[in-house]
């Protein structure tokens, strides 16, 4: 790297500009991929903490089941088919439904959130931090709704139009965006005015035959995220701008080193007449790009994850050094393969040319 | 450069061809047809000796250093450099070979922007992969020996003059050691004076490197200097 790094140090301004570009645009892509992360967690944590291996949803006879916990609902028939599959070791039914928790006694300090009501057996909720399971009546909060309204074990909650028990406090989940609360099936029903549970949480392999078959649809847990309402969509959106950033970045790289190459021509031309081969001066050209864009990146990284630790009190996010560093490290390598393309024209210099006196 | 690369007068006096050409042809494609710009060119320049070469515009004279510094194929005849034969070498050899036996003196300076006069030797025993750092006190008093002081030294391109660049070029084609010397127009951006400065300095390292020089020149008024002038037309040498 005898020429690349003394290069980058006498054109400094052009390889900075460069390195800023770099830096930014890892800055946005590793703050996005902690939203991304964010915002998945909170419409999916619900769904995806559940000891299961598979979620089964279902419709009335005559419908086509749809992987969606909105329009999914199963009859006790269905249920039954499915606790009696062959190879299915469990088949818990449970149900989701969005609704309004009001806290507080006094009319003053009442607090009104948007949390998701689960009803379901013990085995399938999160683990306790403080208090009891709830029965028929009661309600286990998530810790932030619990923080968030000041509730304690005993407090009166309402929930829709039910006035409930807290029995303890869980894990953080949440669902559809929405913190969730649990309690029994049968309370769930009341409170979310449903007569039957929206969709089975199966372990063990193997379906029911006959008509059950039909109106029953059973899709891997991380499948089944895909029925939370909007997270397709959020998700698919926020993953395609990340993918446009790294493709824009790649881009932006390549057409940066084509023209600094273009321009290097001449010293190239000089560096092959006196005896550098294509294959070292390709090998320098990559590291100097190398340089460029580990720099750029690290920093973007490290300015990324900053930020998103400070809006981390406004907005979901949540990274770690394991994945910070995928679209750090994603950056470097589509950048060099975008610098790649770029220093290739070296191996095109004829040197040849040093000799010519108009250079 | 040490003792041993420096050949004695001995050899010098002997004549041994270090640059043989002999019954060059090169040809360049010229629309249909193709345009003859070396004709059965011989030439054997001994180590220590300075041929010159005039010639007006477009008689071959840059091609026929292109072909000595094997940037050229010929279409037929024999380029031997040190005693190698060049027409068998692979193109990674021939990048060695220019490496490490032939030094290029080119028409404009052709140095490298961002690197200092010391560094721009320093680069050619780089690319030879040898210890830059120890190599640092040669590059200086090869620097110091074609007039460049401590001040200069540390300058890069920019800011040296039209001379000054050309004398870390002549430094840098000889930092390896070279067997041949190919040195085009040198002077053509420098005043008459200048010009003639560079000329004593190629003859003079000539002698004291012990190289093979080609000198291709415009100037008439240079060829004193030279142990042979040899006149080119229409490609052809005598
Ligand atoms: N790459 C090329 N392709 C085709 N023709 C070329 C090429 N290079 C040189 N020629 C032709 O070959 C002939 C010899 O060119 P050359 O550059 O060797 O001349 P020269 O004696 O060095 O001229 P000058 O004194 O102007 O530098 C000229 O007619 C030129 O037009
Ligand atoms: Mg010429």
């Amino acid at each position: 790297m005898f020429v690349a790094l003394r290069d980058i140090r006498f054109a400094k301004g052009r390889f900075a500009l460069m390195g800023s570009v770099v830096t930014l645009i890892t800055t946005l892509v590793v703050f996005l991929y902690g939203l991304t992360d964010g915002l998945a967690r909170e419409a999916t944590s619900a769904v995806s903490g559940l000891p299961a291996d598979r979620i089964v949803f279902g419709a009335p006879p005559g419908a086509a089941p749809e992987v969606s916990f909105g329009d999914s609902t199963l009859d006790d028939g269905q249920i039954r088919a499915w606790r009696r599959a062959p190879g299915v070791t469990s088949a818990e039914p449970f149900g989701v439904a969005i609704t309004r928790l009001t806290a507080g006694r006094a009319a003053a300090d009442r607090t009104a959130t948007s949390v998701s009501v689960i009803g379901s057996a013990q085995r399938l909720r999160p683990a306790l931090l403080t208090g009891s399971a709830p029965g028929d009546g009661q309600v286990a909060v998530s810790g932030s709704v619990a923080r968030d309204g000041g509730l304690r074990v005993g407090d009166r909650v309402t929930l829709g139009t039910r006035e409930l028990t807290v029995s303890g406090v869980t894990a953080d989940r949440s669902h559809g965006h929405a913190p969730s609360v649990w309690t029994t099936l049968a309370t769930w029903q009341g409170v979310g005015h449903q007569r039957q549970p929206t969709a089975l949480a199966v372990d063990g392999p193997g379906r029911p035959a006959g008509a059950v078959a039909g109106t029953t649809k059973a899709v891997p847990v991380e499948d089944a995220l895909d029925g939370i309402d909007g997270y397709a969509a959020e998700h698919g959106t926020l993953r395609l701008v990340q993918g446009f950033l790294f493709v824009v970045s790649a881009l932006v790289v390549g057409a940066f080193f084509t023209v600094w190459t273009v321009q290097r021509r001449p010293d190239v031309a000089v560096l092959k007449a006196v005896g550098a081969s294509s294959g070292y001066l390709v090998r320098d050209a990559l590291a100097q790009a190398l340089v460029v864009l580990v720099a750029g990146a690290a920093l973007g990284g490290a300015a990324g994850a900053a930020g998103g630790a400070l809006a981390s009190a406004a907005v979901p996010f949540e990274l770690s050094a394991a994945t910070a560093a995928v679209p750090v490290a994603a950056m470097v390598l589509l950048g060099l393969a975008g610098s790649a393309l770029a220093v290739r024209r070296i191996t095109s210099v004829d040197p040849l040319t040093a000799l010519g006196a108009g250079r | 450069m040490s003792a041993a690369s420096v050949p004695s007068r001995k050899v010098v006096l002997s004549r041994e061809a270090v640059l043989s050409m002999e019954a060059v042809k090169l040809t360049y494609p010229d629309g249909e047809r193709r345009l003859t710009a070396l004709d059965e060119v011989s030439l054997t320049v001994a180590a220590g000796e300075l041929a010159a070469v005039v010639g007006p515009s477009g008689s071959g004279k840059s091609t026929l250093l292109a072909v000595a510094a094997t940037l050229l194929r010929p279409d037929s005849g024999r380029v031997v450099v040190a005693g190698a034969d060049t027409a068998e070498m692979s193109a990674g050899e021939r990048t060695a070979l220019r490496r490490e036996r032939i030094g290029i003196v080119f028409q404009q300076p052709n140095l490298l922007p961002s690197l200092t006069a010391v560094e721009q030797l320093l680069v050619v025993e780089h690319l030879r992969g040898g210890n830059v750092r120890a190599a640092r006190a040669r590059a200086a008093g090869l620097l110091e020996s074609v007039g460049l002081d401590a001040g200069r030294r540390r300058r890069r391109p920019h800011e040296l003059s039209g001379g000054e660049r050309q004398r870390v070029n002549i430094a840098r084609a000889l930092f390896a050691g070279p067997s041949v010397l190919l040195v085009d127009e040198p002077t053509s951006a420098l005043d008459h004076e200048r010009g003639a400065r560079i000329v004593d300095l190629l003859a003079e390292v000539t002698r004291t490197h012990g190289t093979a020089t080609v000198l291709v020149t415009h100037d008439r008024g240079l060829l004193g200097r030279a142990d042979r002038v040899l006149s080119m037309r229409d490609g052809r040498l005598d």
